[in-house]
């Protein structure tokens, strides 16, 4: 239910009601309609993860590596 | 597929085991609350790299699950109805009512429609004007933006053929509740990331406080959760407990204050009644007074209380992580996802299900994928 899934922003519809706002986003090559109306602040080639065709957040590039550098700081007094 | 698949490596997630069993020297129980990561667990395994020491239980973090029969069965009854479309998520067509399922009413010509989003509904009343449309609300915090959009362009637009049948539910009053039980056994919870995309975590650091229990904001691939269970286990070893953010690539601590304001401008905090758990206070969301228009218990009349589930059915005790799907006498046998007798066999993030899924027979499950470093 709580499913959402990461995709690209390929282009974003001009509207000045943020409310109406929408964008094209592939999701591994599926495109679908999505409404932006909760991240007005989402551009171009952005990845934002998406629910019941609406964005509920932009991804952030640099904290997604964070697991993978914790894991590296997790296992070097080991090493 | 990118932000996905570096979250699925098999050796990245075997590390991660190997440190979580490296700073494990007690049992511990930890509750995962979203049947997405339910799911995510039983498919992948997850449970099964962890040390013997750590139990996880499986939450009530599936809102098709908690859905009172009550709900369904009006559901079921307008969906009957000549001149209604009736709209819902996929998962919400083979969960028993009283006597049936929307799947039976749609095959005795009932216009019962599959829809992806809240706004699909909405396309659909601008194409049908002479019928009523009607979306089975259905949803956590994660859901409700979209569900509030619909109906604010809707009211925009003067679309007066649309209405909601509203089953919102809100998820810290249903962690308090678990907490504050008798019966609780949960040491730690991994809260549920997409959820928290929407509200942030600011309503944790008070539970995590009230109930000395750590709290680890966690997304739902392998790796995030294998992540989440050792922050939660460090925590709990360190005798700590406060709220920590594993899923801090899509949330931040206050939210999205956009989304926020789409919920509070169409819903208002209600009581709300979760299948399995009973009436939680403020545990639910409802149509404000001015969008009252659009509500469908309005329209077709309020549900009916006094439904019940069937008698074998102990959903209650698995969705408050008391027991787990094996212990159900009807498990796999009166019971699949095919005669599903209650909503966790039905939804794939009901716990039953998965476990009908991926546990029978034990090779069944999908592995962790070998990706490129
Ligand atoms: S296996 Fe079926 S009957 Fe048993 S608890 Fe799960 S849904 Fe209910």
């Amino acid at each position: 239910m709580c499913l959402a899934i990461p995709g690209k922003i390929l282009s974003i519809t001009d509207e000045d009601d943020a409310l109406l706002r929408t964008a094209r986003v592939s999701f591994g090559g599926i495109v679908k309609e999505i409404s932006l109306a909760g991240v007005p602040e989402a551009k171009l080639d952005d990845h934002v993860i998406v629910h019941a065709g609406f964005a509920l957040a932009r991804l952030d590039e640099q904290e997604a590596q964070r697991v993978f550098t914790t894991l590296r700081e997790m296992e070097e007094p080991s090493r | 597929m990118k932000f996905v698949d570096e979250y699925r490596d098999k050796d990245a997630a075997t590390r991660m085991a190997a440190a979580i069993a490296q700073v494990t020297t007690r049992p511990w129980t930890i509750m995962e609350i979203c049947g997405g990561q339910t799911h995510a667990i039983v498919k992948y395994g997850i449970d099964q790299l962890l040390p013997g020491a750590i139990t996880l239980v499986h939450g009530p973090g599936c809102p098709v699950c908690v859905t009172p029969v009550e709900l369904i069965d009006k559901a079921l009854e307008i969906a009957a109805l000549p001149d209604v479309i009736f709209c819902s998520f996929g998962d919400m067509l083979r969960v028993p009512g009283t006597h049936r399922d929307l799947l039976a009413v749609k095959a005795n010509g009932g216009d019962v429609r599959i829809v992806y989003a809240p706004l699909d509904a909405i396309k659909l009343a601008q194409r049908h004007p002479g019928k009523q449309i009607v979306f089975f609300a259905v949803g956590f915090e994660t859901t409700a933006p979209a569900t509030a959009l619909a109906v604010l362009q809707a009211s925009q637009m003067n679309i007066t053929n649309f209405s909601l049948l509203v089953a919102h539910v809100c998820v810290p009053p249903a962690m308090e509740a678990i907490l504050a039980g008798p019966h609780n056994q949960v040491q730690g919870f991994l809260a549920a990331g997409h959820v928290c995309t929407v509200m942030g975590y600011t309503e944790y650091e008070t539970l995590a406080q009230c109930y000395q229990t750590p709290i680890i904001v966690t997304g739902f691939e392998p790796l995030d959760i294998l992540h989440g269970v050792y922050l939660c286990v460090k925590q709990l070893e360190e005798g700590r407990a406060t709220v920590e953010n594993q899923y801090a690539r899509a949330v931040r601590r206050a939210g999205s204050r956009d989304a926020q304001r789409l919920i509070t401008e169409v819903f208002e905090v209600t009581h709300r009644q979760w299948r399995g758990l009973g009436t939680i206070a403020d545990s639910g969301l409802g149509l404000r007074e001015r969008y009252a228009g659009f509500d469908a218990e309005r329209r077709f009349g309020a549900a009916a209380p006094g439904a019940t589930t069937a008698a074998e059915c102990i959903s209650a005790l698995v969705l408050q992580g008391i027991k787990k799907p094996q212990a159900c006498p009807a498990f796999g046998k009166r019971c699949t996802p095919e005669q599903p007798l209650g909503a966790p066999m039905v939804s794939t993030e009901g716990a039953c299900a998965a476990y009908y899924r991926y546990r029978r027979p034990p090779d069944s499950r999908a592995t962790l994928q070998k990706t490129n470093p």
